[in-house]
């Protein structure tokens, strides 16, 4: 008997205003075309209500980029789903934002790239787009909305993290996510110009707990320590194929965001099978459930069902293969890679390769 | 938490039965949720923006012929903490 899943991600299009240089998108990405229509995605969120998931974040590439984001909407919330937002605001007005509140959203988390407006605008290489936000949050809050801003962090903004929090509490949010850069994908191209350092890292650690403290009651902060810090891995969305799931703009059903790049894997598509069926019984999800396929050092560590081998798609990163133990567990004979990596960061500069369609970090399309 | 508070589910916070495991309750939030136990259960149904905690303390306390103070105490102690982790305001 397999668990039921808890939520699903859906990727309703890679398209996006903005070039993030982390984009967790994957570096080949989905054209409009090719993109599920909301039928579809209604079909999919009633199947996913259905086999037991209770929340489910609409996302994309920038979700609001659809035309027919309200019917989306829509569809999640009466499939009885705690339907969340992921947004970078900026497509957002005031109009929209009612609209989106009455056709059932019950949440909005949305992206800030810095604290500081010419920093942010940078980093998410978009012009305006700062200011933007800043609106989005307010009207977010006039429609009764709950909000979260999310902070992705690395070393050209880490050291504004009090700023960040500030900027929180000003905009009324509940919560604030601060999301160290995992890197895979696009943020792998940019990590050398991305990688905090150790000091800057215990500084903001010190800074959220301090904050934590003072704002108990009024803001709730999540923050997970960075792996390429780390001695152990984290359960990577809780282990592969046991609470979440995510459908790409295509419709191939993934276990989590990044997975569609590994190679050697025949992903299920929500155009051919039922998510019940993907979820249960494809040979996508399946391979790396459990602890059967783990090599040493998982097989038989005390920690093999708390952080089940950690991430398929860093070990897949740093290592080629996506069944090797995640390179972040200090038992890993590769845990090396990661020193390295923050080594030769330190020493590198700060230009980015923006993340656009079309292109291909590090090569010369 | 004062007698007098009126407590609401915090903006965001819904309370749902989860249809797909045994209709058990669920708090859900923003990237969260949780399962109540039996009395923060008791308690969360009552909580709904209008009662306040001396009427919430009430309503329990005769239906489970406990003694006020009690109840008061307890159901105080559990909304603070709820409160704290933003799942109720007042």
């Amino acid at each position: 008997m397999i668990d039921p899943p808890l939520a699903l991600l859906a990727e309703l299009t890679h398209r996006c205003p903005l070039r993030c240089p982390y984009c967790s998108n994957p570096v080949d990405l989905t054209r409009p075309g090719a993109e599920l229509d909301a039928a579809t995605w209604a079909r999919v969120f009633a199947e996913a209500a259905a086999l037991g998931c209770l929340q489910v974040h609409l996302s994309g590439g920038e979700p609001t980029a659809r035309r027919d984001i309200l019917d989306i909407t829509r569809s999640a919330s009466r499939a009885g789903l705690y339907t969340n937002l992921i947004t970078a605001g900026v497509l957002l007005d005031a109009g929209k934002v009612a609209a989106l509140a009455g056709a059932g959203l019950d949440h909005v988390q949305l992206s800030v790239q810095d604290a500081e407006t010419a920093s942010a605008e940078r980093i998410g290489g978009y012009a305006g787009g700062h200011a933007k936000k800043l609106e989005a949050a307010r009207l977010a809050r006039e429609a009764g909305l709950a909000l979260t801003l999310n902070a992705v962090v690395h070393r050209q903004n880490l050291d504004r993290l009090p700023a960040l929090i500030d900027l929180a509490v000003a905009l009324g949010a509940g919560r604030l996510e601060v999301a160290h850069v995992q890197y895979y994908g696009w943020a792998l191209a940019n990590r050398d110009a991305l990688l905090p350092t150790r000091a800057q890292l215990d500084a903001a650690t010190e800074t959220v707990e301090r904050a934590r403290a003072a704002l108990k009651g009024r803001l709730v902060i999540d923050y997970v320590l960075p792996d390429y810090h780390a001695e152990r891995p984290k359960a990577c969305m809780g282990g592969w194929g046991r609470r979440f799931l995510a459908v790409s703009p295509a419709g191939r059903v993934l276990p989590c965001h990044a997975a569609e790049s590994l190679p050697g894997f025949d992903f299920p598509n929500v155009r051919e099978v039922s998510l019940r069926a993907a979820w249960e019984e494809s040979e996508a999800f399946n391979r790396f459930r459990g602890t059967a396929w783990m090599p040493p050092p998982c097989r038989g560590c005390a920690r093999a069902e708390i952080d089940w081998g950690g991430c398929r798609c860093q070990a897949f990163a740093l290592t080629g293969d996506a069944a090797a133990t995640d390179p972040a567990c200090a038992l890993s004979l590769r845990h090396h890679l990661l020193a390295d990596a923050v080594r030769d960061a330190a020493a590198a500069g700060a230009d980015f390769t923006y993340r656009e369609m079309g292109r291909v970090p590090g090569g010369v399309a | 938490m004062a007698e007098a508070a009126v407590p609401r589910l915090a903006r965001g916070m819904r309370l749902r039965q989860d249809a797909a495991r045994d209709g058990r309750w669920v708090v859900l939030g923003p990237e969260r949720m949780f399962v109540p136990d039996e009395i923060a259960l008791e308690v969360l149904r009552l909580v709904d923006g209008a009662r306040t905690v001396g009427v919430i303390v009430d309503e329990l306390a005769a239906r489970f012929a406990a003694p006020k103070a009690e109840i008061l105490a307890d159901v105080t102690a559990m909304l603070e903490d709820l409160a704290g982790r933003g799942v109720v305001a007042s």
